[in-house]
């Protein structure tokens, strides 16, 4: 029994830290929020790429590194403390087993808000339909830019030109359904007004779908979605084994729980050095009980989330028969240990953590984000309750 | 790879199938004289505290008493991870409190630690053995999170100290036959300084024990009265101070975070507990408490896996230091949380005394015990966030 990390890991590690501290610091992930669409600065990307990074899931005889999820958690949570722009779970650790060296690869497994979907070079697509996953060039896919609150993810929805050469192996055809409201599919009437257009953004998943799981919450545009099925053009079939477009989600799921740990610990220790240097009524803020104990708690909920992640990482290396309760344990407490940092940090900082001057509202958006991206807290709870028979 | 190694060694799964099975048959074995399992009285009551006592010396006959300790003290010499596995299987099995636990987890490491060979070989072997029952002698009516304000004198005489003043919330210390405690030795000294940690049979003349009622019904909680109490140099073999006179401070705080601190509660009974949750949401499962259900499950894994994440560490040479402060938070908050799910679930019949009432009125002590939650996040955010002290 051995809870921990090798030499070998927490060199890797360190390696990852030292290059997004040069080459990711707060200016660079400040300016992937403001580059245009398809111009997001590659620098940093293709250092990563060079250490092998984002092959590491990939088979060595297929040009990998031939490692498992244990060597890729604390790469990834550094990843998260430099809310690295860049797609990194989905290409390194959703799209690379399945696709080998991938280039930058977006997909729509984690939700239909695609992250650098104009950027990356390829996408990986989800249909509900068949259940597959897709390989599809990013020129033959439609990218609609969406304004999400995190603009250094890149958002953007995607659907299909009808006059693409037909694919080998047509998949079905997708017709978006009506919501409720009487609006056509999709929520979006632009799209819906091109009938030929498929909308493949429209689905978030089997299981993803908000409007389905909420409780009465749901908005139009959540019932909007997951309706239907798609003619996907040219696409390459990837996989149509639910198997390993679960293990796929899974993994998603899990890399985007070790992204979270790290930006929450960010965020914990921006706050730390805030109130350590804010000096009001001639002392620190942070000498304040009310500021310690909830920066105690942000980083003891920080703390116990991590194992659950690493664990996560385990269960995935080893195809642990309890994988599937083990990731959605690691997304749940990872998602809110990284919100509760983020409510923390802001109050911590009072006013000035609230101005886009500070960086602090960079790794605030990006949790927000991430907490909602390959199944939320509650989701993942819910599936927890499955997994053990409650 | 050596990273994160979650399987047992072949020898490890052979300790807990002997644990297992001893306790199996030992457990029936205790239920059967005392006229079955519900005849069994809570351990802070008189007639249960001589029916846990029983358990005691049949764990000791057994050499389970102290799995960790040398065997020549009673142990078997048993490693880190040992003795975690056999907390996991006591809390499986089903197996009663330790009413000998304050002085096995509380004073032992600080005698195996400043005691001398004498003092070892006297106090240990008769505390595994559960013939001397000790009790912690620490706070007084003034004295409670601030422990450096104790005023209980022991006042050096021929031969001996005279001991005048009082302690207070002493868990079972109307049932104990010694105290272990802070004493100020030097009458010039305040807070932290002058102190020394005293060992004291309750049997001496000037000792007054007087019970007195806890909400939960327990009947141990004692005062403790020294009116001119005269403790003899040799009351114990190898003298009646632990460590230097003058160091109790150093001498009490040196363990207060050891691996042994970590003894206090082990993960494998708030595993135990979600178990019985779960069987008593099973009888009739209510969905509005699933969510909190499944997250305190959660919490419960992730105190295991923190715990995996600690011993690696210990047994890798760390020393636990403030980390303690966080894990005395997230156990003492679980263990509120899973009862107050209980009582949700009794709906009405949790007004009827039973387990889960008992267990919720007790579980509402964790926070304040063992150093309160609020000076837990002082510690956590100074010392392991280095927030100013002041």
């Amino acid at each position: 029994m051995h809870f921990g990390f090798d030499d070998d890991q927490l060199a890797f590690r360190d390696a990852v830290r030292a290059v997004l501290d040069k080459e990711c610091p707060p200016e660079a992930v400040r300016a992937a929020g403001s580059a245009s669409p398809g111009m997001l600065d590659r620098g940093v990307w293709d250092r990563l790429g060079a250490m092998g990074l984002l092959a590491m899931l990939v088979p060595e005889d297929r040009g990998g590194l031939g490692l498992d999820e244990r060597s890729l958690v604390l790469v990834l949570e550094e990843a998260g403390r430099a809310a690295l722009p860049h797609p990194l779970v989905d290409t390194a650790v959703v799209a690379a087993p399945l696709l080998g060296e991938a280039g930058m690869v977006a997909t729509n497994l984690g939700g239909p808000h695609l992250a650098c979907a104009a950027d990356a070079d390829r996408l990986l697509l989800h249909d509900p339909g068949d259940g597959g996953l897709h390989l599809v060039q990013r020129p033959d896919a439609v990218l609609t830019p969406v304004a999400t609150v995190d603009r250094t993810r890149r958002a953007a929805t995607v659907s299909w030109d009808p006059s693409s050469p037909a694919p080998a192996d047509p998949t079905s055809t997708w017709h978006p359904s009506p919501d409720p409201a009487g609006n056509p599919g999709a929520g979006d009437p632009a799209r819906a007004a091109d009938p030929g257009a498929g909308d493949l953004s429209s689905d978030p998943g089997e299981g993803f779908d908000a409007g389905a799981e909420d409780e009465g919450d749901a908005s139009d545009d959540d019932l909007a979605w997951g309706r239907g099925s798609w003619d996907l053009g040219a696409a390459t079939l990837v996989t149509d084994d639910p198997a390993a477009v679960e293990l796929a989600r899974d993994r998603g799921a899990w890399g985007t729980a070790a992204l979270l740990v790290g930006l929450g610990r960010r965020m914990v220790e921006l706050a730390v050095t805030h109130v350590s240097e804010r000096h009001q009524f001639g002392v620190p803020v942070g000498s304040f009980q009310a500021v310690k104990h909830q920066l105690a708690d942000a980083h003891k909920d920080l703390a116990f989330a991590r194992p659950v992640v690493h664990r996560a990482a385990h269960s995935l290396a080893t195809g642990a028969a309890t994988r599937g309760r083990d990731v959605s344990m690691a997304k749940a407490l990872a998602g809110d240990a990284a919100w509760r940092a983020g409510r923390v940090a802001l109050q911590c900082h009072g006013a000035i953590g609230y101005t886009v001057e500070h960086d602090l509202h960079l790794y605030l958006k990006r949790t927000w984000a991430l907490a909602k991206a390959y199944g939320d807290a509650g989701w993942h709870r819910d599936r927890v309750g499955r997994e053990i028979g409650i | 790879m050596t990273g994160l190694d979650l399987t047992w060694s072949p020898e490890e799964d052979a300790f807990r199938d002997e644990a297992r099975e001893w306790l199996e048959s030992s457990l029936a074995a205790w239920h059967a004289e005392h006229g079955g399992e519900d005849a069994i009285a809570s351990g802070d009551t008189r007639t249960g505290f001589a029916q846990h006592l029983d358990w005691e010396r049949r764990l000791h006959a057994g050499g389970w008493a102290a799995v960790s300790w040398p065997s020549e003290y009673g142990g078997r010499g048993a490693s880190l991870w040992e003795w975690l596995i056999f907390e996991e299987e006591y809390y499986r099995a089903g197996a009663p409190p330790r009413v000998t636990q304050n002085g096995i987890f509380l004073l032992a490491p600080t005698v195996f630690e400043f005691g001398t060979r004498d003092q070892q070989a006297h106090i240990l072997p008769r505390m595994a053995a559960a013939e001397d029952l000790w009790c912690q002698g620490w706070s007084e009516p003034g004295a409670g999170s601030d422990l450096a304000a104790i005023r209980c004198r022991a006042s050096r005489v021929d031969g001996g100290w005279r001991l005048d003043g009082q302690k207070t919330w002493t868990t079972r210390g109307a049932f104990c036959t010694h105290l272990f405690g802070l004493f100020r030795t030097d009458p010039e000294s305040e807070r932290h300084r002058g102190l020394s940690y005293l060992l004291v049979p309750l049997d001496t003349p000037g000792v007054t024990v007087r019970g007195f009622g806890r909400l939960d019904g327990d009947e141990g909680f004692a005062e403790v009265f020294f009116d001119g109490a005269f403790l003899a140099d040799d009351a114990l073999p190898g003298g009646v101070v632990l460590g230097e006179a003058g160091q109790g401070w150093s001498v009490a705080m040196a363990t207060t975070g050891s691996e042994r601190g970590l003894t206090l509660r082990s993960p494998g009974r708030f595993l135990a507990t979600a178990e019985r949750l779960f069987d008593l949401y099973r009888t009739d499962p209510q969905p509005r408490v699933r969510d909190r259900l499944v997250d305190a499950y959660i919490r419960a894994e992730a105190y295991h896996l923190y715990t995996l994440d600690t011993v690696t560490r210990l047994a890798g040479g760390a020393v636990m230091g403030a980390d303690s402060s966080i894990n005395k938070l997230w156990w003492s908050e679980l263990d509120v949380e899973l009862h107050e799910l209980a009582l949700d679930l009794l709906g009405p019949e949790a007004e009827v005394e039973g387990p889960w009432s008992k267990g919720w009125q007790f579980a509402l002590s964790g926070p304040i015990y063992a150093g309160t939650n609020e000076i837990q996040r002082n510690i956590a955010a100074e010392r392991l966030l280095g927030l100013p002290r002041k």
